[in-house]
C-alpha cells in the first residue's frame, strides 16, 4: 500500500508538469485551432528565465544584505516574474510566427512553430554554450515520512502550486470578460470576431497565459530536477502535446486530467516494468484509448472540415 | 527549372527585364540541351577541375559549388566564384545555347520515336551527370545518395499529407521498420555477423537479392501502416496526427527494447550495396510510380477524400479503401527509403528515427509544397543542399535554416511549388514546337 501511495505521489509531481504544459497547448488550440509546436521550447525558455531571475534575485538579496528573505518568498517572486517575462516571449512568438499565417493552411503554422522551437534551442546553445546550468537551491529540502510514504516539501509545493495555477486559470476563463471572449472564440473562430471581439488581442492573451503556465512548469521542473539543458523541452513538450489531445481539444479540464493521467501511466509503467519499456507501454495505452475514444476524453466529435 | 525562371521573369521591374534579356538566348533550349551542357561541365570538372582549382589558388575542387569555401575562408570568395563560372555556368550556358537547334531536333525525333525512350535517354544523361559529379569525392557521393533518399521520403509523405490531406507524423517509424527489416535481411543471409552468425546464402548472391530485402523492408513498414490506417477510418486531423505520433514513439521504443537488433546501440556493418546506381534507380522508380499513382483514379480519390470526405463517399469513392491504399503506399516507400538509408550509412540506431527526423521530413515537405511531385523533389533537394552548404556556420546553421523556413511559410504559405502536376513529357519536349 505504501509502495502504491509512494508512486501516486511521484506520479502527481510528474503529471503536474505535463498538465501545466498541456494547458498551454489546449488553450491555443481552443482559440486559434492550431497547435503551438514551439510550446515545449517555451517551457525550456521559462526554465532558463527562471534561472536568471533567481540568480539575479539572489545576488541582489545578498548585495542589499537582506539575508532574512525566506526561500519560499524568493521562489514565489521568481515564479511570478519569470511567468511575466515568458508571457512576453509567447506573445512575441504569436506576433512573429503565427499572426502572419492566420489565413494560411494550418500545417504551415505547424512548421513555423517547429522552426521557432529549433531557433530557441539553437539560440540558447549559441548564447549560453553547452555547459549545463543548474537551478539554484531556493528552498531547503525537508523530508517527511507519513505511513511509509516519503514526502518532501518540494514535492508538495510543486503539486500545490500547479493545482493553484490551474484553479486560477479556470477562474480566469470562467469568471472574467476576457475568459468569456476566449471561450466564445473557441466556440466559433469565424463569427465571434465579427461580433467585436478582438481576435488578435485574444490570441495574444491566450499565448501569454499558456506561456506563463509553461514558465511556471519550467521553474517547478528546475526545482525538482535542477539541471537545465537547451533540449529539455522537446520530450516533455511532445508528451504534453499528446496529453492535450488526449484530454480533448480545447478542453482545459481535459488537458489537466490527461496530463496527470500521462504522469501516472509513465510512473507506474516505470515501476512495474523495466523503465526502458516506459514509452512503449505509455504510448500503446494512448493509442488504444484514442482508437476507442477518437476525440479524447472531453472533446466533441467534430465532423466539420478541417483546415489542414 | 524553366518554369520557375519564366515565372520570375514576368516581373515588371528592371531586374526582371534584365533577367528576361539574359534569358532570351536560352529560352529555346530544351532539357536535352541543358543536360548535355551539364554533362560537359561535369566532364570538365572531372578532367581539368583540379588544375583550374589549383590555378585559382584553391587547395582542391570546391565540393559544393564553392559555397563551403566562401563561408569557411571568405578571402577565397572570388576564386570560388570564378571556379563556378569557369567550370559550371559558362560551359552549361554555352553548350545549351550552341546546341539549341540540334537538341531540339534530336529531342523531337526521340519523342516521336518512342516517348519512353526519350524519357530513358534523359534519365540516363541525368544519371551520368550525377555519377560523374559525385565520383570526385566520397562526401559528394554521400550527400547525393542521402538527398535521393530524402526525395523518396518526402514524396511518399506527400501522398498522405498532401494528396490526402492528413497530418501523419509516423514517417520516421515506417522508415525505421524498413531500415531494420532490410538490415536484418541482408545481415542474416549474406554477412558473417556477430549477432546473426554466418551467412545462410553465398554472399555473391547478395547484390542480386538486395532489392528483395528492400521490398521486404517496405512490406514490413506497410504492415505497420495498417495500425495507423485502421483508426484513420474513424478520425481525422489532429487525432490521427497523435495516433501516428504515438506510433512513431512506439516503433522507436520497441526497437530500443529488442535486444536481437542491438537495442539502443543500433545495428551496424550492413553491406555496401546501396551505391549510387541502386539508390538512383529506386528513386526514379519511386517518382515514376508515385507520379502515376497520384494521377490515377485512385489518386484523384485521395484529393476527393481530402476536400470533402462525406461528399466523396456519396460520389461512390470507397473512402476506406482509399485511405488504406494511401497509407500502405506511403509506408512502403518510406520503408524502402529506410532500407536504403541503413545501407548507405551502414549503421542505424533507433535514435536516428525520432522527432528530429520527423521535423526534417515535415520541413522538406511543406517547404517544397503539398500536392505536388515536383514540390517534394525541390523541397528535399533544396533542404539537403542548404543544410550541407551552411555546414561551416556550425551552430548558426540551425538558426538560419529555421529563419529561411519561417520566411517561406509567411510569404508562400503553401510551399514553393504546390498543387501542380508533374508532366514528364512536358519537361523534355523540344522547345521549337507548340505545346499541345
Amino acid at each position: 500500500m505504501a509502495f502504491f501511495l509512494q508512486n501516486v505521489v511521484n506520479a502527481l509531481q510528474w503529471g503536474s508538469f505535463y498538465a501545466l504544459i498541456a494547458l498551454g497547448y489546449s488553450m491555443v488550440y481552443g482559440v486559434l485551432l492550431l497547435f503551438n509546436f514551439a510550446h515545449g521550447d517555451i517551457f525550456m525558455v521559462g526554465a532558463y528565465v527562471g534561472f536568471f531571475v533567481a540568480t539575479s534575485l539572489l545576488l541582489l538579496v545578498s548585495y542589499l544584505g537582506l539575508v532574512s528573505l525566506p526561500g519560499w518568498l524568493v521562489l514565489v517572486l521568481v515564479i511570478l516574474v519569470a511567468m511575466l517575462i515568458t508571457a512576453f516571449v509567447g506573445v512575441a512568438v504569436e506576433r512573429i510566427g503565427y499572426r502572419p499565417l492566420r489565413q494560411a493552411p494550418r500545417a504551415s503554422a505547424a512548421i513555423t512553430g517547429l522552426m521557432i522551437g529549433i531557433i530557441f534551442e539553437t539560440g540558447n546553445l549559441a548564447l549560453l554554450g553547452a555547459t549545463r546550468l543548474s537551478f539554484p537551491e531556493l528552498i531547503e529540502t525537508t523530508t517527511y515520512t507519513v505511513g511509509g510514504v516519503t514526502l518532501t516539501n518540494k514535492r508538495i509545493m510543486i503539486v500545490v502550486v500547479s493545482l493553484l495555477l490551474m484553479f486560477a486559470l479556470h477562474q480566469f476563463v470562467q469568471r472574467t470578460k476576457w475568459g468569456m471572449a476566449m471561450r466564445a472564440m473557441a466556440y466559433d473562430f469565424a463569427v465571434v470576431p465579427l461580433m467585436g471581439v478582438p481576435l488578435n488581442t485574444i490570441a495574444a492573451l491566450t499565448f501569454a497565459l499558456g506561456s506563463g503556465l509553461a514558465a511556471a512548469a519550467g521553474i517547478l521542473f528546475g526545482v525538482a530536477y535542477p539541471v537545465l539543458s537547451p533540449y529539455m523541452g522537446i520530450a516533455v513538450g511532445w508528451k504534453a502535446f499528446v496529453a492535450a489531445i488526449l484530454g480533448g481539444r480545447g478542453s482545459i479540464l481535459g488537458a489537466a486530467l490527461a496530463g496527470f493521467l500521462l504522469g501516472f501511466i509513465e510512473i507506474f509503467v516505470a515501476t512495474i516494468f523495466p523503465s526502458t519499456l516506459r514509452d512503449l507501454i505509455a504510448f500503446s495505452i494512448i493509442l488504444v484509448i484514442l482508437v476507442f475514444r477518437p476525440h479524447g476524453f472531453f472533446g466533441e466529435a467534430h465532423t466539420s472540415r478541417l483546415r489542414l | 527549372m524553366t518554369a520557375i525562371t519564366s515565372k520570375l521573369s514576368t516581373g515588371k521591374n528592371d531586374l526582371g527585364l534584365l533577367f528576361k534579356k539574359l534569358w532570351a538566348p536560352f529560352s529555346m533550349a530544351p532539357m536535352l540541351g541543358w543536360l548535355v551542357g551539364a554533362l560537359v561541365a561535369v566532364l570538365l570538372e572531372y578532367t581539368i577541375g583540379p588544375y583550374v582549382a589549383w590555378t585559382l589558388g584553391l587547395a582542391k575542387i570546391p565540393v559544393l559549388f564553392g559555397v563551403l569555401i566562401m563561408l569557411e575562408t571568405p578571402i577565397l570568395f572570388p576564386s570560388a566564384v570564378l571556379y563556378v563560372l569557369i567550370i559550371y555556368i559558362v560551359p552549361i550556358a554555352f553548350v545549351a545555347w550552341i546546341t539549341t537547334p540540334l537538341a531540339n531536333n534530336l529531342a523531337g525525333r526521340l519523342l516521336d520515336l518512342r516517348p519512353w525512350l526519350a524519357v530513358l535517354v534523359h534519365l540516363g544523361l541525368f544519371y551520368a551527370i550525377l555519377q560523374l559529379w559525385a565520383e570526385i569525392n566520397d562526401y559528394r557521393l554521400l550527400i547525393v545518395r542521402l538527398t535521393l533518399i530524402s526525395i523518396m521520403l518526402t514524396l511518399s509523405l506527400n501522398v498522405v499529407n498532401g494528396y490526402m490531406g492528413e497530418f501523419s507524423c509516423s514517417h520516421p517509424g515506417f522508415m525505421a521498420l524498413g531500415a531494420y527489416a532490410a538490415s536484418v535481411f541482408t545481415l542474416t543471409l549474406f554477412v558473417d555477423d556477430r549477432t546473426f552468425g554466418p551467412p545462410l546464402l553465398p554472399p555473391q548472391l547478395g547484390p542480386l537479392l538486395f532489392p528483395l530485402g528492400l521490398i521486404l523492408g517496405g512490406g514490413v513498414a506497410a504492415l505497420g501502416a495498417v495500425i495507423i490506417a485502421v483508426p484513420s477510418f474513424r478520425t481525422r486531423g489532429d487525432y490521427l496526427a497523435i495516433i501516428s505520433l504515438a506510433f512513431m514513439f512506439i516503433v522507436k521504443s520497441l526497437i530500443e527494447n529488442l535486444e536481437f537488433v542491438g537495442g539502443p546501440r543500433g545495428l551496424g556493418s550492413q553491406p555496401d550495396w546501396a551505391n549510387l546506381p541502386t539508390v538512383f534507380a529506386w528513386t526514379a522508380i519511386c517518382i515514376w510510380i508515385t507520379n502515376n499513382f497520384v494521377r490515377s483514379t485512385l489518386g484523384k480519390a485521395l484529393n476527393a477524400v481530402r476536400d470533402d470526405e462525406i461528399a466523396a463517399d456519396a460520389m461512390t469513392v470507397n473512402t476506406r479503401q482509399t485511405k488504406m491504399v494511401a497509407f500502405l503506399f506511403a509506408a512502403f516507400w518510406a520503408g524502402v527509403a529506410g532500407g536504403l538509408f541503413a545501407h548507405v550509412l551502414r549503421y542505424v540506431n533507433p535514435g536516428s528515427f525520432g522527432l528530429q527526423k520527423l521535423a526534417e521530413i515535415l520541413a522538406m515537405l511543406y517547404f517544397g509544397g503539398l500536392n505536388s511531385v515536383v514540390g517534394s523533389i525541390v523541397g528535399a533537394v533544396s533542404f539537403n543542399l542548404v543544410s550541407e552548404a551552411l555546414r561551416p556556420l556550425e551552430i548558426m546553421k540551425w538558426i538560419i535554416i529555421p529563419v529561411i523556413f519561417i520566411l517561406v511559410m509567411i510569404f508562400r504559405p503553401s510551399g514553393l511549388i504546390a498543387f501542380t502536376e508533374f508532366k514528364v513529357l512536358d519537361w523534355i519536349r523540344p522547345k521549337n514546337r507548340i505545346t499541345e
